[in-house]
């Protein structure tokens, strides 16, 4: 898509299915996936959205169930595995390293598995660990730890590199500098692909990002490409003082500049082109109906909600964990009850 | 700069190794501990004195005379009144009570415990002699008490060969584990590492933490026990390192699928069980029925307790060890072998 050449990552018709005695857990259901040369493509979704399960089969850590995976032009499997390895870089979801060793030690370690690569010192001087090489692991925060990981998928100078959520649970600072690394990887015209539940994360990094829910892609495209699909560029979400309103789109559809509503957990979401004529027209059609505002707010659309279009959730829904959206959502309340 | 990925797994175990207080404990530290606490409890002593209560009656002091210097030695006697002496009795501070009546000598003594039994034997022996008993048949005494054939002596190798066995089980099956627990081997796994470099380096470790091991164990028994060593120095460090090699493959096949350090600490303890009992680490196997010798030297420990008794205690050479030398062998080689097949890395 973004050159002629081949597919860096190929795979068609992915399934996963977890059979646990009494449970059946189908993990991917059907999964098809182009990622080329050059770009950094974002799988983006919800925790237990298959990322992870998608993500270690184009590894080669885990085996489908059905469908057909290629990487750089090889398939895992087939004799070819080890020379595979050597030209593509991981971090796991969780990448657990040696408590007891240093960073410089882990780092060499590494380095050691690949024929050709990177000079230890100066990858670890590009995660910006220069100062911690002679720490041990165990005395390293969860940042400098996750940047370790990257200098160990990095160290063996990948064609193609594995990031599987690579800022969760990390301060900004540290997403910050994660997300520098992977530019500068982009830079070289390396292949980067990344598994994130952070939307602003995919829309800075990613040049096409495939949304992931319930085991398969729901959306796929650049970052503006889905946000215009939305049809309007802002979103207002609003909550009224009773929890009766049958809000359609049909009942607010005639209002200029409102093109999609939903209702969402504790008020509603509209997406609107115009907000400056929707908006008034909006708390008058309220006023009619006798509700009362109790919170307003507008921004400019993002991926998340071009989730909550797709889906009706958001996507901290389903990981149960609220502080999974990150910051990033530029929005500011124009008004308050 | 050329990197080695042998050379580097194997560092980082070492590293890692020394690093970790504990591993260094239990390696280095406990053996010690142990074979000082045992070569005290088994160390040789003075013949134990039998203490002997005689009732006080008209008869006691030719009794008393009877048991002690210059007629008798080795016995604590001490005569009492009746009820103090049953008291004694009772409370274990005697072995046996002498009552001197008309009709001769009475011994009160519980015969369950083995060294009243000795002592009725002992003490009976010396008042008939002093009453004039002579005995048909001339007999001596002629004592070992020189190093090479004391308890210690056995001991020492016993202990050896099964430290050589908990480390290369615990060593490697439970650091095996545990890495996979922690998912680091996943994460191995996830970069071109070749697999058997990774064993291998797990073998190639306990190797080296073999050495030191070896040198504490011997040398406390030396330098405390007297223990000599009539092999080869060079010789003894030669079993025992085949001896860890192979029980690090067998730690290797134990730990190759267990998810769970539960599991794998079970099932180490199920392997090792049978050898603490059976492989003659505290006495000899020769105790057991005949029928079980085959199934006794087929377990790994005795072939190398063997091996290593007749290199340290007897100064045997290397070949003369051949048969166990190579079953060690065998049995190390084809436990990696299965381990590589089957191990889990996810």
């Amino acid at each position: 898509m973004l050159n002629g050449s081949s597919p860096i990552i190929k795979c068609s018709g992915l399934c996963k299915t977890y059979d646990t005695g009494r449970n059946r857990v189908e993990a991917v259901r059907g999964l098809d996936l182009e990622v080329h040369s050059g770009e950094c493509f974002g799988l983006l979704g919800p925790n237990g959205a298959g990322k992870t399960t998608t993500v270690e089969i184009l590894e080669g850590l885990l085996a489908p169930t059905s469908g057909s995976v290629e990487v750089l032009g090889m398939r895992w499997g087939a004799g070819g595995d080890r020379a595979l390895r050597q030209q593509i870089g991981i971090t796991l979801q969780e990448t657990r390293l040696n408590d007891k060793l240093t960073v410089v030690e882990v780092v060499t370690l590494f380095r050691s598995f690949y024929r050709r690569g990177l000079d230890p010192a100066g990858v670890i001087e590009a995660v910006s660990l220069q100062e911690k090489r002679k720490a041990r692991v165990e005395k390293l925060s969860g940042g400098q730890r996750q940047r370790l990981a990257v200098a160990c998928a990095l160290v063996g100078d990948p064609q193609l590199l594995f990031l599987d959520e690579p800022t969760t649970g990390l301060d900004p600072q540290s997403r910050r500098e994660i997300w520098a690394i992977v530019r500068r990887h982009q830079a070289r015209g390396r292949t980067t692909l990344i598994t994130t539940h952070y939307m602003d994360e995919a829309e800075r990094l990613c040049d096409r990002v495939a949304v992931v829910d319930h085991g398969k892609i729901i959306a796929l495209g650049t970052p503006s490409e889905l946000i215009a699909r939305l049809g309007g560029g802002h979103v207002v979400e609003f909550a009224v003082n009773r929890q009766d309103l049958p809000l359609e789109l049909g009942r607010v559809s005639d209002i200029p500049g409102i093109e999609s509503a939903c209702r969402q957990r504790d008020g509603f979401l509209l997406t609107v082109s115009a907000p400056h004529l929707a908006i008034p027209r909006l708390l008058e059609r309220l006023n009619e109906w006798n509700y009362e505002l109790n919170r307003l707010t507008t921004r400019h659309a993002s991926l998340e909600d071009v989730f909550v279009s797709l889906t009706g959730r958001h996507i901290e829904d389903d990981g149960g964990d609220s502080a999974s959206v990150g910051p990033g959502h530029a929005g500011h309340a124009v008004a308050t009850e | 700069m050329e990197y080695h990925a042998l050379k580097e797994l194997w560092l980082c175990r070492v590293r890692q190794f020394y690093r970790e207080p504990e591993a260094v404990f239990w390696t280095y530290v406990f053996p010690l501990i142990m074979i000082v606490g045992l070569g005290i409890a088994f160390r040789n002593r003075p013949a134990e004195r039998i203490a002997v209560d005689v009732v006080k009656s008209d008869g006691s002091a030719d009794a008393m005379a009877a048991l002690s210097p210059p007629v008798a030695d080795g016995f604590d006697v001490e005569v009492r009144r009746r009820i103090d002496c049953r008291e004694r009795l009772r409370l274990g501070k005697t072995s046996i009570v002498v009552d001197v009546t008309d009709e001769g000598y009475v011994y009160r003594y519980d015969p369950t415990r083995p060294e009243s039994v000795s002592a009725r034997a002992r003490v009976d022996d010396a008042l008939q002699r002093a009453a004039g008993r002579t005995d048909p048949v001339a007999a001596s005494d002629h004592l070992v008490m020189e190093p090479g054939s004391r308890y210690i002596d056995f001991l020492v190798p016993g202990l050896l060969g099964m430290n050589l066995m908990g480390g290369g089980l615990w060593g490697i099956g439970y650091v095996t584990v545990d890495m996979r627990v922690r998912k680091l081997l996943k994460r191995l796994v996830a970069s071109p590492m070749r697999r058997s470099d990774f064993l291998l380096s797990l073998v190639g470790g306990r190797l080296i933490f073999t050495v030191p091991e070896v040198a504490v164990v011997l040398g406390a028994g030396v330098l405390l026990f007297d223990i000599m060593i009539t092999g080869r120095v060079a010789s003894v460090m030669a079993v025992a390192l085949l001896g860890a090699c192979s029980f690090s493959g067998i730690g290797l096949l134990v730990a190759c699928r267990a998810r769970r350090l539960e599991t794998v600490t079970g099932l180490m303890n199920v392997i090792m069980l049978p050898m603490w009992l059976l492989s003659g680490i505290f006495f000899s196997y020769e105790r057991f029925p005949a029928w079980l010798h085959p199934f006794i030297k087929a377990l790994p420990l005795t072939q190398l307790n063997d091996a290593l008794r007749a290199v340290i205690l007897e100064g045997e050479s290397l070949p003369s060890q051949w048969f166990a030398l190579l079953y060690l062998t065998v049995m190390g080689t084809g436990c990696f072998c299965l381990a590589l097949r089957w191990f889990r890395w996810n």
